[in-house]
């Protein structure tokens, strides 16, 4: 499953990472490198292995569903880029 | 005079009871070393001297009443990994340049109840990305010991990198640490420091700036078995607001110490002989065997089938986890927001090109990718499962052994810029220790001797899940036998 330049284009977008052309080799050369060392893992036999997803051993807690926080704008807003009026500052987003 | 920088934590902690010396003293003897030895350590992001001073006479007044918590008075490096309420915390990233948290980690919390100095915020690998440190945006850290082969600077090692030159440095008593991959243990293993990755669940994440959420935890990198015992106690707690943070008590683990190994059964995994090993690695490995058997235990050779696999699972776990933990840097509520942008995706993509480095893009770009359609099964399931045959491995030799002795390290730290070339080179790196990551095991790394040029080399204990008690027994024994004394000639 060679990676080339046009996949990493879209994964790069995916990922939300703007990635100039020139840099798309490169970077397929290096995600081909690493992908076919992990290539390794189809030698391990995983037949009827339930995928591990966690560590943890215990339940899921559950709690009172109840307001524990919160009325903390300035503090929420306080590492903004940009705000306004108790609220964050985005660009426009609607054309 | 005693040079009170170079005190144990415990004999620290001692002398502060004693009111052999306050608070205030060995604060600002720590603050002096800081000052000299940053910049050419580089240990330290954020020095918070003032806070310190603070803390410190907070406590002196409190120990002046007889009060006074298990580190009362002890001056400390945090790892900027965690958030503190009201001093910058990067990650070690761009992205986060100028952030202040308005709230603080549980684990530091749980620190500053203890009566714990803050003496200020400690390097690392860009989100906690690295084993050598290099990845940091604020430059690579520099190891405090010297090859007597090459006057070359060293990498401390990675992510905890600042952590662990900061301990080894005389630049605080403890550090706290993280360990997603290896990253508390192989940068104790490169500077003669003992470092501990408690069992997964044991201190909580809240706070914790987040990689990889299913392998992430917090522990101490300190000088001794003893002190990081101290320090991993007040680290951890059951927390309410990390959903997988164990309700358990947390034991005093200094009472492991002094107890043996008469009769334990200690694994030698046959599958942590790797090509290429240096010799002696291989002969520290059999030096660990031979103290442990001298004193009484017995040594069992045991089989992880799976070891091998284990590095390739983790780089598709802990990119994918990545990839979805770091989605929120969008530069829209905190960190850095590109300047001009041609539309909202364009914005996006621009803010997060900026603000992470090269090795952080490279892993989001894995996660991405093996997370995307078509490829979620090929690679993420199956790295999955391969995970649940490592964690099988070690359900399975349980019955036959009471904990695993490895070396922590595949070699002695290296020069910084000999291993960026290649990822991979750099990856091989926590060979031994990521395995105790993806099953959750508790692991410890304590300096066991000197390879050919000087320079410390590290074993690694590895324990059932919530038995780090057997682990620090363990460790206590390595440690008191190896009679690890030496200590980098200070050059800086």
């Amino acid at each position: 499953m060679a990676i080339d330049a046009a996949t990493v284009r879209r994964v790069a977008h995916l990922a939300r990472i703007k990635t100039p052309e020139d840099r798309l080799e490169p970077l397929a050369a290096e995600l081909n490198g690493i992908l076919n060392w992990i290539e390794q893992l189809n030698e391990v036999d995983v037949d009827g292995v339930e995928p591990m997803t966690s560590n943890v051993h215990q339940p899921l807690r559950l709690r009172d569903d109840v307001v524990t926080d919160g009325a903390r704008v300035d503090a929420v807003l306080s590492n903004a880029p940009k705000s306004a009026d108790g609220f964050f500052v985005v660009p426009k987003v609607v054309e | 005079m005693t040079d009170l920088t170079r005190l144990t934590l415990k004999a620290a902690l001692d002398g502060l009871k004693a009111r052999d010396f306050s608070s205030e003293e060995i604060t600002k003897a720590f603050v002096a070393n800081i000052d000299a030895a940053n910049p050419r350590l580089n240990a330290y992001v954020v020095q918070t001297t003032d806070k310190a001073l603070d803390m410190a006479r907070a406590s002196d007044a409190r120990l002046a009443k007889g009060e006074g918590g298990a580190l009362e008075g002890a001056p400390l490096g945090i790892k900027d990994l965690f958030c503190t309420d009201g001093v910058q915390t990067t990650a070690g990233s761009n992205m986060l340049r100028g952030f202040v948290p308005p709230y603080e980690s549980t684990v530091t919390s749980n620190l500053w109840a203890d009566g714990a100095v803050m003496l200020g915020k400690l390097n690392m690998d860009e989100f906690a990305m690295g084993s050598s440190n290099e990845t940091s945006a604020f430059g690579p850290v520099v190891n405090p010991w010297k090859s007597s082969a090459s006057n070359a600077d060293l990498t401390p090692g990675g992510s905890s990198g600042g952590s662990a030159s900061a301990v080894a440095g005389d630049l605080c008593l403890a550090a706290t640490a993280s360990d997603t991959g290896g990253s508390i243990r192989q940068p104790a293993a490169f500077t003669g420091t003992v470092g501990v990755k408690p069992t997964y669940g044991r201190a909580s994440r809240f706070g914790m700036v987040a990689f990889a959420s299913s392998l992430d935890q917090a522990g101490p990198i300190a000088r001794t078995v003893e002190d990081a015992a101290i320090l991993l106690r007040s680290m951890c707690s059951f927390d309410p607001k990390d959903s997988t943070s164990l309700d358990v008590e947390t034991p005093d683990w200094t009472a492991s110490l002094g107890k043996g190994v008469k009769g334990l059964r200690i694994g030698v995994p046959k599958e942590y002989v790797v090509d290429g090993m240096p010799a002696e690695i291989q002969a520290l490995w059999d030096q660990g065997v031979e103290w442990l058997k001298a004193a009484g235990a017995e040594i069992v050779e045991i089989s992880l089938p799976h070891t091998k696999y284990a590095l390739p699972a983790y780089y598709i776990i802990a990119p994918a986890e990545a990839s979805s933990n770091l989605a929120r840097y969008d530069g829209m509520r905190f960190g850095h927001r590109a300047e001009k942008a041609a539309s909202l995706a364009d914005l996006y993509e621009t803010s997060r090109a900026e603000g992470f480095g090269k090795e952080v893009q490279r892993r989001l770009t894995i996660g991405a990718y093996v997370l995307s359609a078509g490829f979620y099964d090929a690679y993420y399931v199956r790295a999955l499962k391969v995970r649940r045959r490592i964690a099988m491995d070690f359900d399975a030799v349980w019955d036959k052994v009471d904990a695993i002795l490895t070396p922590s390290t595949p070699s002695a730290a290296f020069a910084l810029g000999d291993k960026q070339i290649d990822p991979l080179q750099m990856y091989l790196n926590d060979i031994f220790t990521v395995t105790a990551n993806l099953a959750g095991l508790p692991g410890i790394s304590v300096p066991a001797g000197l390879d050919k040029g000087g320079l410390p080399l590290g074993l690694q204990v590895i324990g059932k899940a919530l038995d780090e008690a057997t682990v620090f027994q363990v460790a206590d024994v390595l440690e008191q036998s190896a009679g690890f004394t030496a200590r980098p000639e200070k050059w800086w």
